[in-house]
């Protein structure tokens, strides 16, 4: 046990009378890259909690170099040289990169100055190391999510680490920024650092990692080298049953085309894109960041407005730059940060359903109709097998896929047409997204068009009839799903 | 330099140009060093408690019970120094203030650093509890007559002087108090790690406990300083006004909160400079020194001073809107 940097033993936690871990053992050893696999709820981001500092275990014993430590505080843990970048980066929006990079290092070093020229000198060193640049004195609020995912990851590695804890590190950042992580992580890894790495990207797990540890409702379910795993197994321990992605089912020929766009553009974001959508058929849109595609696909339900072009459904033209108008006329949109622009998470899932279409639960004068509004709530719920005691729990309570789900619903509710979804996917366990593909196919077969932008390959090859490729604001490339391999895509995507 | 109309001390600070021009075209006489001096003596209490209220706002709560903190603290002050030491010196009695106050803020601390209870509530409580508390069990009479340490403060001024027209000008010597806590609140913010953890906590609670600072003690630290700060504004106001008056004081905590918010602090938390809350107070001493000079009556301040918070932290904010929706 001592040539092992971290050990855990019989860690247990409990939150309100609910196992979050139950008696989970592992250990760590100096050099070495763990992943830690899991779907969302299986107690991964407790186990990070407690190793962190930030939660204390129920039972069980931590040892540091075979050292058992008492009650850990966030203090002791990153003195300790454990690092963690946390899912949602836990950055400072109003500091400056500088300050947020540095900030946890001038603690450990117990200042109680500021240091203006260590700090900088530190902040600029670190980005330095991991090849990315970004202004010290930009305040984070302003950065892109990629780079305040590379500030969070640079917080982690400015000071000595000795085990560093990521949290799907990998959730926001493109294929190129990926491959740049990776490499970090490789040297990291030759320099002695232990790495514990939490992704639901099972290909980038796989590639970096030694050993694996898989966890189900809070228990170890399997552990072993990497080399003993593979992408179907590791999804059959983390889910408990085997998960398969069928391919859509084929388009009929002579599909009536639904929506038409034709030389939208606007300056800085995207210029003369034009492509048609049919019904029943589920369009790709693929590029890196800052190809353009989230302006487009914003674009498409009002909240950019473009300078040229037109959009029509089924043939009847749809004003730009409205989003009241594109709901109005059948498009639906569902946001990447379904979180913060999709939900009103405090809410009840009921409510977030009937909210896109209040009017049609009124029964005059503004009344609304309760029990007609629960009931359907109700039907949403069996019809999209949404997990969720009953339609009045807050949709804060659900897990990720649960969440999609209802925000799906709520446009279905309101008989869309057609639905715009951006990252359909992205911060969904294995189980659920396979889940989310298949609500997609089932949507298409009813005769909606979907349209699915994402940096997820796999997710656009398994789901889509047609990809659209997309670089420097243009769309470059219109491939049939089932013709391309990933690598290829990745290929045609980056060149 | 470029001007940046996203930030509200570039507007507020036009503002106050605009104003001034405005005032000295309409009345010759008020670009005079009698203006200057009665503005910055207007300006001492109301620029302490904005202090105090800007380094609470940064850190992401909101204190509305300072104004009874230093309402509290002048009449005990007052009454224990004329009572028990009347041989305290006036440095003496302004840390005595101090002290007062800080006790009255660490209380406000327990509640909110210690149980984690919401900043509004708990400081909308003390605030009804600490005046309650004096004029029920410590007295509601006007002290006319202020201890020996207090009076000799009340007399000093820095400079002294008659205009050419005759009228007397001066400027007391709390201006030089107001003066030393904005440099002493300055270093704290932006030079000390503590200042830096009052920020951090202000743009997220969450991440700064999970790097490892201290959130409930630089929590109590923040209530502990308001309190100070409002102990010390007491202490001066009452040695200004020569009279210890138990109603004073507590209803101005609005105003105060505005000209800082003016000034360009968040209520959320993490943004605010001093620069600005000090533009924010001249504003403020400004429009209810000089409405009078101008010829509008002075019930028209209250209306002039909330179309000015409404310009002043809506055009930043509608500008800043529009800069983000360009660069999506």
């Amino acid at each position: 046990m001592t040539d092992k940097l971290v050990t855990l033993e019989g860690v247990t936690k409990t939150y309100a009378g609910i196992k979050a871990l139950n008696g989970v053992d592992l250990s760590i050893a100096a050099g070495e890259a763990v992943c830690l696999a899991g779907e969302n709820g299986s107690g991964k981001s407790t186990l990070i909690k407690i190793l962190a500092g930030v939660e204390q275990p129920d039972a069980g014993r931590i040892f540091f170099d075979g050292v058992a430590q008492g009650p850990l505080t966030p203090r002791a843990s990153a003195d300790a040289g454990i690092k963690v970048i946390f899912q949602d980066f836990s950055l400072f929006p109003n500091l400056s990169v500088a300050e947020n990079i540095t900030f946890s290092a001038e603690l450990g070093l117990g200042a109680k100055l500021v240091h203006p020229a260590r700090m900088r000198e530190l902040a600029a060193g670190t980005l330095a190391r991991i090849g990315v640049e970004i202004p010290l004195d930009a305040a984070v609020e302003t950065l892109s999510v990629a780079h305040k995912q590379l500030v969070a990851i640079a917080r982690a590695l400015a000071t000595d680490a000795r085990l560093i804890i990521m949290d799907e590190p990998t959730a926001a950042l493109t294929e190129r920024e990926v491959r740049a992580l990776l490499t970090i992580i490789r040297r990291l890894k030759a320099d002695g650092v232990a790495v514990l790495f939490v992704s639901h990207k099972l290909a980038e797990v796989l590639e970096v990692c030694e050993y694996v540890v898989v966890l189900r409702n809070g228990a170890k379910v399997a552990e072993g080298p990497a080399s003993e795993f593979d992408a179907t197994s590791l999804t059959r321990h983390m889910t408990g049953r085997d998960v398969d992605e069928t391919p859509p089912a084929p388009l009929p020929p002579g599909a009536p085309a639904l929506l038409t766009v034709e030389g939208l553009g606007k300056s800085g974001a995207f210029e003369e894109v034009s492509f048609t959508l049919h019904a029943g058929e589920i369009l790709g849109v693929a590029g890196l960041l800052g190809s353009g595609r989230t302006s487009l696909a914003k674009a498409l339900f009002g909240l950019v407005v473009p300078q040229t072009g037109r959009i029509a459904l089924q043939g009847r033209e749809v004003p730009l730059g409205n989003p009241i108008a594109a709901a109005t006329a059948g498009i639906g949109y569902v946001p990447e940060d379904r979180l913060t622009e999709g939900l009103f998470l405090t809410q009840s899932i009921a409510r977030n359903i009937a909210i896109g279409r209040l009017d049609a639960h009124s029964r005059g004068g503004g009344v609304l109709d309760l029990p007609g509004l629960w009931g359907e709530a109700r039907d949403w719920l069996k019809r999209l097998s949404i997990k969720a005691p009953d339609a009045n729990v807050p949709v804060r309570s659900l897990s990720g896929g649960n969440q999609q789900r209802v925000v799906l619903a709520r446009w279905m509710a309101r008989g869309s047409r057609m639905l715009v979804l951006n990252g359909p996917s992205v911060g969904v366990d294995v189980g659920s997204k396979a889940e989310i593909h298949g609500i997609i196919a089932g949507l298409a077969a009813q005769g909606l068009g979907v349209i699915v932008i994402s940096d997820d390959l796999p997710e656009l090859l398994a789901t889509c009839h047609r990809i659209l490729v997309m670089k420097a604001g243009r769309m470059v490339d219109d491939i049939p799903g089932g013709g391309i391999s990933e690598t290829e895509l990745a290929h045609r995507l980056a060149s | 330099m470029k001007l940046d109309w996203t930030r509200n001390e570039t507007l507020v600070a036009t503002v106050i140009v605009a104003f001034c021009v405005l005032a000295a075209v309409s009345d010759p006489g008020f670009l005079s060093i009698a203006t200057l001096t009665d503005l910055l003596r207007n300006g001492i209490v109301l620029g302490i408690f904005a202090v105090g209220v800007l380094v609470v706002l940064v850190s992401g709560g909101i204190d509305v019970s300072f104004t009874a903190v230093a309402a509290f603290t002048m009449y005990v002050t007052a009454m224990v120094l004329n009572t028990a030491m009347p041989w305290m010196p006036w440095w003496a009695a302004l840390l005595f203030g101090m002290g007062i106050g800080a006790c009255l803020g660490a209380f406000n601390g327990i509640f909110i650093a210690g149980f984690g209870l919401p900043t509004l509530i708990v400081t909308l409580g003390t605030l009804s509890i600490f005046r309650g508390f004096m004029l029920t069990f410590i007295g509601q009479k006007q002290i006319t007559t202020l201890p020996p340490g207090m009076r000799q403060f009340g007399r000093m001024m820095i400079v002294r002087g008659t205009n050419a027209d005759g009228s007397f000008y001066s400027l007391h010597a709390g201006f030089l108090a107001t003066v030393a806590v904005v440099i002493a609140t300055w270093f704290i913010l932006k030079r000390t790690m503590l200042g830096r953890s009052i920020y951090a906590i202000g743009g997220s609670e969450e991440s700064a406990r999970r790097i490892g600072i201290n959130v409930q003690r630089t929590q109590f630290f923040v209530y502990v300083y308001v309190g100070m700060l409002a102990g010390l504004a007491g202490v001066i106001h009452a040695s200004m006004a020569r009279v210890a008056n138990p109603f004073d004081l507590v209803g101005l905590e609005l105003s105060v909160i505005a000209a800082v918010v003016l000034g360009g602090a968040r209520l959320a938390g993490g943004y605010g400079t001093l620069t600005g809350t000090i533009l924010g107070v001249t504003l403020i001493v400004l429009v209810r020194n000089s409405l009078i000079v101008l010829g509008i009556p002075s019930t028209f301040q209250s209306i002039t001073i909330g179309c000015l918070i409404l310009l002043g932290t809506g055009l930043p904010a509608w500008q800043s809107k529009r800069a983000a929706a360009r660069a999506t």
